[in-house]
């Protein structure tokens, strides 16, 4: 077994509160209070050891990490860290002054989601009055301040058909790049799931406009399409390989290896308030689980993907066969493949659960 | 194109001492740097022209100033290409 690299990127997970409410929402059905969440000293000293343990990139996210008054504060420490500064946000508790004050504490880039290509629609998806408006003059000012600017958009069955719009607006709005990416099933997405699923017809369509799209802005807009899973045949690198280049803390103070991996039943993620980063990173029992290729079953196990997609994702294979220990079952050699088409031609209604 | 080079905006180079490298950083990019990238790039200042790095890269690696400007020249424009210096 080779040595284990270094983390590259550090997804922290300031607070679970949000003001928007989307069903596709990744985060977890038991969303944590802000009693919980960890304090302002505690979080700029996850950034002192992330930066230490050789962490590059900083994702800030949530939950809304702009619902954290000290936001600026934990930024200001990351930037002066040298680490490359990443909010990503709804947008709607922004406004020129805080983005300002954002700017001069260090942030690099900020990633705006988008629900749909119309106001209307896109309020009906976030469950917010008036938040598409607020998204539109946040871009224009992110683009004043001088940072970089990605527009990111989750595709489902209720705003697939907009595509192509999605696609016009990020151009309008002067974003530098466009993350465009079909809804992982995680969390309240999970319980979503059959009002969430796409016509196949439409996934292919999908498809198609991206690739047209990627092609006519060539070097104007970079356009990172995530693909979706289920739809698949082979499954993709989660997050590169289980503990190989990612670490996410949840507003809790938890270590984990993806922002969903506290579903996994049996396992303990050792929090930063017990341990030390890169102890945890290096010597802890849950990073140690699924990493490199010892755990896997068969088909991976003689796999020549083996080192390539690392046996697919762990929540996926948790949430389709209730085993995370199996070969995800997105891949076409696994003997679970069956549930995921299944799941594919369960789709019912538009009935979902809004994320509180 | 006489005009001073630059790194695009939020692009970042710096150190990586974990790995022992340098990078540039930028949105959901971390590009390695070799040591001759490496030596470009720390000269990007905003005032210096592509030919002005090549003269002092030559006397610095003692190789023929025409052979090197070919070289800076090749590089820069492939970091453009990808958006990460503007020219
Ligand atoms: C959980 S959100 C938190 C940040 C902020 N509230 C927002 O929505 O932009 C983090 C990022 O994941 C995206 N996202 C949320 N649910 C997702 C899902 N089920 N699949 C893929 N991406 C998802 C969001 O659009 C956002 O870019
Ligand atoms: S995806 Fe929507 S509901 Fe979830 S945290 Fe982001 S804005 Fe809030
Ligand atoms: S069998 Fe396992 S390693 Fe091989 S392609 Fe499928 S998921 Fe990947």
């Amino acid at each position: 077994m080779s040595a284990i690299p270094p983390p590259l990127g550090l997804l922290a997970e300031l607070t679970h509160r949000c003001p928007l409410g989307c069903p596709y929402c990744s985060n977890p059905l038991a969303l944590e209070k802000r009693g919980d969440e960890l304090d302002t000293a505690t979080w700029q000293r996850v950034m002192r050891e992330a930066a230490a343990l050789g962490v590059l990139q900083l994702h800030l996210s949530g939950g809304e990490p702009a619902a954290r008054r000290d936001l600026e504060d934990i930024l200001a420490t990351a930037a002066e860290e040298g680490l490359y500064t990443n909010l990503i946000t709804s947008g709607v508790l922004l406004d020129r002054a805080r983005l300002n004050g954002l700017a001069s504490a260090g942030l690099n880039h900020v990633q705006l989601s988008i629900q749909h290509a119309e106001a209307g629609a896109a309020d009906r998806i976030a469950h917010f009055q008036g938040a598409h408006a607020r998204k539109l003059a946040l871009a224009e000012q992110v683009r004043e301040a001088g940072l970089a600017l990605t527009i990111n958009a989750v595709l489902h069955r209720g705003n697939l058909d907009a595509v192509a719009a999605m696609i016009a607006l990020a151009e309008q709005l002067g974003a530098g790049r466009l993350e465009i990416a079909h809804a992982q099933y995680h969390g309240w997405a999970l319980r979503n799931r059959a009002a969430l699923m796409p016509e196949p017809a439409q996934v292919e369509e999908s498809r198609r406009i991206v690739a047209e799209a990627r092609q006519r802005l060539e070097g104007r807009m970079v356009i990172d399409f995530v693909a979706p899973d289920y739809h698949a045949s082979r499954p993709k690198a989660c997050m590169g390989g289980w503990g190989q280049r990612f670490l996410n803390v949840s507003p809790g103070g938890a270590v984990l290896p993806c922002h969903a991996a506290e579903t996994i039943p049996g396992m303990r993620f050792e929090r930063v308030t017990e341990r030390g980063l890169a102890d945890i990173w290096y010597g802890s029992a849950a990073f140690s689980r699924f990493r490199g290729t010892g755990w896997m079953p068969e088909p991976c196990r003689s796999c020549e993907r083996r080192e390539i997609d690392w046996g697919g994702c762990r929540c996926q294979a948790l949430a389709l066969t209730g085993d995370a220990a199996r070969t995800d079952p997105v891949c076409a050699l696994s003997p679970d493949h069956g549930s995921v088409l299944d799941a594919i031609a369960e789709r019912a209604g538009d009935a979902v659960a809004w994320r509180r | 194109m006489s005009a001073a080079p630059s790194l695009a905006p939020q692009v970042r180079l710096r150190h990586d001492a974990a790995r022992g490298q340098w990078v540039l950083l930028a949105p959901e990019r971390v590009v390695v740097l070799d040591e001759v990238a490496h030596a470009i790039l720390s000269r990007l200042d905003g005032r210096t022209t592509i030919d002005g790095i090549a003269a002092a890269l030559a006397r610095e690696y003692e190789a023929p100033p025409a052979e090197i400007a070919a070289d800076v020249r090749e590089a820069l424009e492939d970091l453009h290409r990808k958006g990460l210096v503007r020219l």
